[in-house]
């Protein structure tokens, strides 16, 4: 089952990439105000229901995929990012 | 008999050989420990040097904390024996839970490499013969050595003296300039400079030696027990 997991940095974390792409979109001319960087991934589990496969995917996200000190994480059951 | 001193290889180490001639140097013997051993060899001390383990992929250290050899050097620090952890060692061991905080990309986005100048913050162990308001001289190279924690865990690291020394010119844009810190128990320690480079005069400051004479000073006090 393919579980698509978004970690970003958290609110209120300084995110020295976003801001430099900030500067370099801005400065080709596109209006934005503020980017924020982070990773998507997606896992293909085995898994018997998409509650389970939701749960293995949390399970990993907080163990591996982030560090609660800097990132959240969002999990969504069910289609790939790009597939 | 001399102490023995665990030097960690990942893939992608880069400094184990400095550390290992480093641990010679202070009359020790190195034992170089593979990543993929949870096997600490009987080792009295854990040193874990720099590189880009993992390449880096994740995060700095995120796949090397989580290795087997890890669980080993966790079960050392859990039973009071002491770990050194030096740049992505340093990442590594945050990554692991063994030392608060977290190594970010540097605020300039810059690799930097240069001499830092410590500032010591109080008398530790880790830093025989080292007053506080000291200053050590020991080279830094790094591009994702900022370090991080929120406001409540710097006050509490402040608090129970974990905080041990602070960067004189805070090139990476750590929070509070903070440069090495420890485990609340105090057996483990972290920071981005290289103890391990400054132990020869021929290349500038032997500062390195006092921090890997605190690591042996550990050991034996270890030991002993």
């Amino acid at each position: 089952m393919r579980v698509v997991v978004t970690v970003r940095p958290r609110a209120g974390i300084l995110d020295p990439q976003g801001e430099a792409l900030g500067r370099s979109l801005r400065g080709l001319g596109h209006a934005v105000s503020e980017v924020r960087a982070g990773k998507v991934f997606d896992l293909e589990l085995e898994a018997g229901s998409p509650a389970e496969a939701e749960a293995a995917a949390r399970e990993i996200a907080e163990a591996v995929l982030s560090n609660p000190l800097i990132e959240d994480f969002e999990v969504t059951v069910g289609g790939a990012v790009g597939a | 008999m001399s102490l023995r001193v665990g030097v960690t290889v990942f893939p992608g180490s880069c400094d184990e050989r400095d550390a290992a001639r480093a641990v010679e140097l202070m009359g020790a013997e190195p034992v170089e420990l593979w990543h993929a051993d949870a096997d600490l060899q009987g080792v009295d001390a854990v040193l874990v040097p720099g590189g880009f383990s993992y390449g880096d992929y994740l995060r700095p250290g995120a796949l090397a904390a989580r290795s087997p050899v890890l669980s080993a050097v966790a079960a050392h620090a859990a039973a009071g024996g002491p770990v050194l952890g030096v740049c992505n060692g340093f990442q590594v061991l945050t990554e692991a839970g063994l030392l608060p905080g977290v190594l970010r990309t540097n605020r300039t986005l810059r690799f930097r490499c240069e001499d830092a100048r410590l500032v010591v913050e109080r008398e530790s162990p880790w830093l025989p013969g080292v007053a506080a308001g000291e200053t050590l001289t020991i080279p830094s190279k790094h591009h994702d050595g900022c370090f991080f924690a929120d406001p409540g865990l710097i006050e509490a690291m402040q608090e129970r003296g974990q905080v041990l020394m602070r960067y004189a010119h805070n090139g990476n844009g750590s929070v509070g300039a903070i440069a090495c810190v420890t485990s609340e128990r105090g057996n483990v320690a972290g920071l981005m400079p290289h103890p391990e480079h400054a132990v020869d005069p021929l290349l500038g400051s032997t500062d390195g030696r006092i921090l890997l004479s605190g690591l042996l000073a550990l050991a034996g006090a270890a030991a002993a027990v």
